[in-house]
C-alpha cells in the first residue's frame, strides 16, 4: 500500500527530472535556453501559488507583487549598494517573507471575492512604489542588475543558468509535495473542503492560511530575484496586475490542486506566446481561445483532466479483462 | 465541579432569540439527548458548544475551564469534538486522509518538517494512518479505506464524520442528527456505535429526531423549545411530561408515537 501511495509522487518526480535533463538535446540556441528559463522561473512560483489557491483554496490576484518584491529588492541591494547578490536575494526573500505575514493576517480572514479585491490592492501597491520610487528603482524605465556572482566568479551562460534554475524547480516541487503530504498540507487541504469542519477538529484557520500565503511569497520571490539576476534588466511590466493574473491563469490551466499541473501550465503559457510570435496581431486572441477552450472542456485544468481519463481507460480496461462482477458488488 | 455547565446562554440572530438564558449541567460517562421541535436551537446550541458561534450572553464552561469566546480549534484542543447536521467532509480526499486530518492536535509538525519531509515524520504517518484505519473500522467503514470521499453513500459519510471526530481523542462528542436519512439498519448500527462510545470514556451529546433512537441510548434527556428549556431529566420522566408531548408532538395521540422512530416538526414551522 505504501508503494502505491508513494508511485505518483516518486514517478513525478523522476519524469520531471528526465525532463530537465533531456531538454536541452531540443534547446538550438540561447534564446531557446531564455525561453526554458522563464519557464522554469514561473514554474516555480505557480508550484508556489498553487500550494495557496488549489489546495488552500484561497485566492491571489496580487502575487506579481512578490515577485517584484524579490526582483526589485535583489537588484537594488546588488545593484545599488553592492551587496552579494547571494545575500540580497536572501534580504529580499525575508523583506517578500515578512510583509506576506504582516499582511496576510489582515486580509487572509476575507473570503472569495473580498480576498481578490485585498490581494489585488496589495499587488497594485507594490507596482506604483516600484514604478514612483525611481531613484532606487529606475522607474518605469527599469534597472540594470548585477549578474549572479558567487566570490569572484558570475553566472552568465544562459547554458549554466539552465542547469541552476532547473535544479531550483526541481527542489521546489519536491518542497511543495512534501508539504502537501505532511499534517500541515493536510490541514490545508482541509480548510478548502470544509473551513468549519477543519476548525473544530483542531485546525487553526487563519495561522495555515498565512503559512501557506508565505510559503507561496518566497516561491515567488525566489523567482523574481533570479529573474533579475539572470536578465540582468528588469523593468516594472513584471510586476503588473496582468502578469499577477497571467499567475494565476497558469495554475488553473495547468489543474488546481496538482504540482505538476502547475509546472505544465507554466510551461504552456509561457511557450505559447513565443509560438505565436508570427501571428502577433492575434496572440491575444488565440491565447483568449485556448484558456476559454480549457475552461469549458476540462474546467479542472489539463493534468488533472488527463489523468481523470487515463484512470477511466484504465479502469475500463480492467473491468473488460476480469470476470463479470458479482451482483451487489456494485459499491 | 460538573463536566459541562452552562450557564444563561443566549443567542441572538437579529431579532431571533434561538438560544434563550439556557443553563443546564451535563455529567461525565453518560449519553445526554438534547430534543426539541425544529427551529428549536439545538444546532445553534452545538455550535455555541464548538466555538463557532460566540454567545450573545452566558458561559460555557468544560471541565472547570472557562471557554466561553474562544476560537473552535480551542474547543477542539480542550477536547470537544462534533459531527453536523449538513455533512461537513472534506471532499476533496480519501475517506482515510478525512478522519487524518482528525488527528491535526495530536500530530507534532512545524514547517520545516514538512517542507523537507524529516524521517520522524515519515514514520508518525505511518501510525497516523494505521489509527485512522482502525478508527474508520471501530465506525464500521473498514471496506472504504482507501475510497474517496465524495464516492461514498451518504449512511457511510455519517459515520465518516463520526470517526473524523473520533480522532481528536475527544472527551465530549456532539453528534448533531447523525440518524437523519439512514435506512433503519443503519440506525441500528449507530444506536449500538453510540452505546460503544462511552465504553470508550467519551461523553455523548445526542441531538435527534428520531425518538426510538433517543429512548433507547440517553441516560438524560434535555428538552429545548424556541430555544429555552423545555424539561429536563432521565427518558423515561421526559416522555411522560405532558409539556414535552404538548410542545413536541401538539397533540395527545401523537404522544403514542413518542416511542416510535421520526421526526417531528411543530404543525406551520416545519421546512
Ligand atoms: N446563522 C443564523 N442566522 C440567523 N438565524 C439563525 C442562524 N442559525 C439559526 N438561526 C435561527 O435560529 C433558530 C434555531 O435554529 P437551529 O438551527 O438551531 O434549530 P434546530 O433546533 O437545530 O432545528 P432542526 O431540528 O431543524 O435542525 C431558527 O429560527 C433559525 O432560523
Ligand atoms: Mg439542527
Amino acid at each position: 500500500m505504501a508503494a502505491r501511495f508513494a508511485t505518483p509522487r516518486a514517478g513525478g518526480m523522476a519524469a520531471l527530472a528526465a525532463l530537465i535533463a533531456l531538454l536541452p538535446l531540443g534547446l538550438r540556441n540561447d534564446y531557446f535556453y531564455d525561453v526554458a528559463i522563464l519557464v522554469g522561473l514561473n514554474a516555480i512560483v505557480c508550484v508556489g501559488l498553487n500550494l495557496l489557491v488549489g489546495y488552500a483554496g484561497q485566492i491571489s490576484l496580487g502575487h506579481a507583487g512578490f515577485f517584484g518584491i524579490g526582483a526589485y529588492g535583489s537588484a537594488i541591494l546588488a545593484t545599488r549598494y553592492g551587496w552579494p547578490p547571494l545575500a540580497a536575494m536572501l534580504a529580499a526573500t525575508l523583506a517578500a517573507a515578512a510583509i506576506a505575514f504582516a499582511v496576510g493576517r489582515p486580509i487572509l480572514r476575507l473570503r472569495g471575492h473580498y480576498l481578490a479585491m485585498a490581494t489585488l490592492a496589495l499587488g497594485v501597491i507594490v507596482y506604483m512604489v516600484i514604478s514612483t520610487e525611481d531613484r532606487f528603482t529606475g522607474g518605469p524605465d527599469g534597472m540594470t542588475v548585477a549578474p549572479l556572482a558567487i566570490g569572484g566568479w558570475a553566472l552568465r551562460d544562459p547554458r549554466l543558468w539552465y542547469w541552476v534554475v532547473g535544479a531550483l524547480l526541481l527542489a521546489a516541487v519536491w518542497f511543495a509535495l512534501n508539504l502537501i503530504d505532511s499534517p500541515t498540507g493536510r490541514a490545508l487541504r482541509a480548510l478548502h473542503g470544509s473551513e468549519v469542519a477543519a476548525e473544530v477538529v483542531g485546525v487553526d484557520a487563519t495561522r495555515h492560511k498565512v503559512m501557506v500565503f508565505v510559503v507561496s511569497a518566497v516561491y515567488a520571490s525566489i523567482a523574481g530575484s533570479l529573474n533579475a539576476h539572470f536578465s540582468g534588466f528588469i523593468t516594472p511590466a513584471k510586476v503588473t496586475f496582468l502578469h499577477s493574473i497571467e499567475l494565476v491563469t497558469m495554475v488553473v490551466f495547468g489543474g488546481m490542486a496538482s504540482t505538476f499541473g502547475a509546472v505544465v501550465g507554466a510551461a504552456a503559457l509561457t511557450t505559447l506566446p513565443q509560438v505565436l510570435t508570427p501571428l502577433k496581431d492575434y496572440e491575444m486572441m488565440v491565447l483568449g481561445a485556448v484558456m476559454m477552450g480549457t475552461m469549458i472542456f476540462m474546467p479542472r485544468g489539463v493534468v488533472p483532466s488527463l489523468q481523470a481519463l487515463l484512470t477511466r481507460r484504465r479502469d475500463a480496461a480492467a473491468a473488460a479483462a476480469a470476470p463479470a462482477p458479482r451482483p451487489g458488488d456494485g459499491q | 465541579m460538573n463536566f459541562l455547565e452552562v450557564e444563561s446562554l443566549s443567542k441572538v440572530f437579529g431579532g431571533v432569540h434561538a438560544v434563550e438564558d439556557l443553563s443546564f449541567d451535563f455529567q461525565a460517562g453518560a449519553v445526554h439527548s438534547i430534543i426539541g421541535p425544529n427551529g428549536a436551537g439545538k444546532t445553534t446550541l452545538l455550535n455555541l458548544l464548538t466555538g463557532i458561534y460566540s454567545p450573545s450572553a452566558g458561559r460555557i464552561r468544560f471541565e472547570g475551564q472557562d471557554l466561553t469566546g474562544l476560537a473552535p480549534h480551542e474547543f477542539a484542543r480542550r477536547g470537544i469534538a462534533r459531527t453536523f447536521q449538513n455533512l461537513q467532509l472534506f471532499f476533496n480526499m480519501s475517506a482515510l486522509e478525512n478522519v487524518m486530518v482528525g488527528r491535526h492536535l495530536h500530530e507534532r509538525c512545524g514547517l520545516a518538517s514538512a517542507l523537507l519531509r524529516f524521517p520522524r515524520l515519515s514514520r508518525e504517518e505511518l501510525a497516523c494512518r494505521e489509527e485512522a484505519a482502525e478508527l474508520m473500522r471501530y465506525v464500521g467503514l473498514a471496506r472504504y479505506l482507501g475510497t474517496a470521499a465524495d464516492a461514498m453513500p451518504y449512511g457511510a459519510l455519517k459515520r465518516l464524520e463520526i470517526a473524523r471526530a473520533l480522532a481528536t481523542r475527544p472527551r465530549l462528542l456532539l453528534l448533531d442528527e447523525p440518524a437523519a436519512g439512514l435506512n433503519p439498519t443503519e440506525a441500528l448500527e449507530l444506536d449500538q456505535l453510540i452505546g460503544r462510545l462511552t465504553g470508550r470514556g467519551v461523553t455523548v451529546v445526542l441531538v435527534e429526531h428520531n425518538m426510538h433512537l433517543v429512548m433507547g441510548v440517553s441516560d438524560h434527556i434535555l428538552v429545548l423549545d424556541y430555544g429555552r428549556k423545555l424539561a429536563e431529566g432521565p427518558a423515561a420522566a421526559v416522555r411522560e411530561d405532558p409539556r414535552v408531548i404538548e410542545a413536541y408532538l401538539g397533540s395527545a395521540a401523537a404522544a403514542r408515537n413518542l416511542g416510535a422512530a421520526g421526526a417531528a416538526p411543530r404543525a406551520g414551522i416545519g421546512p
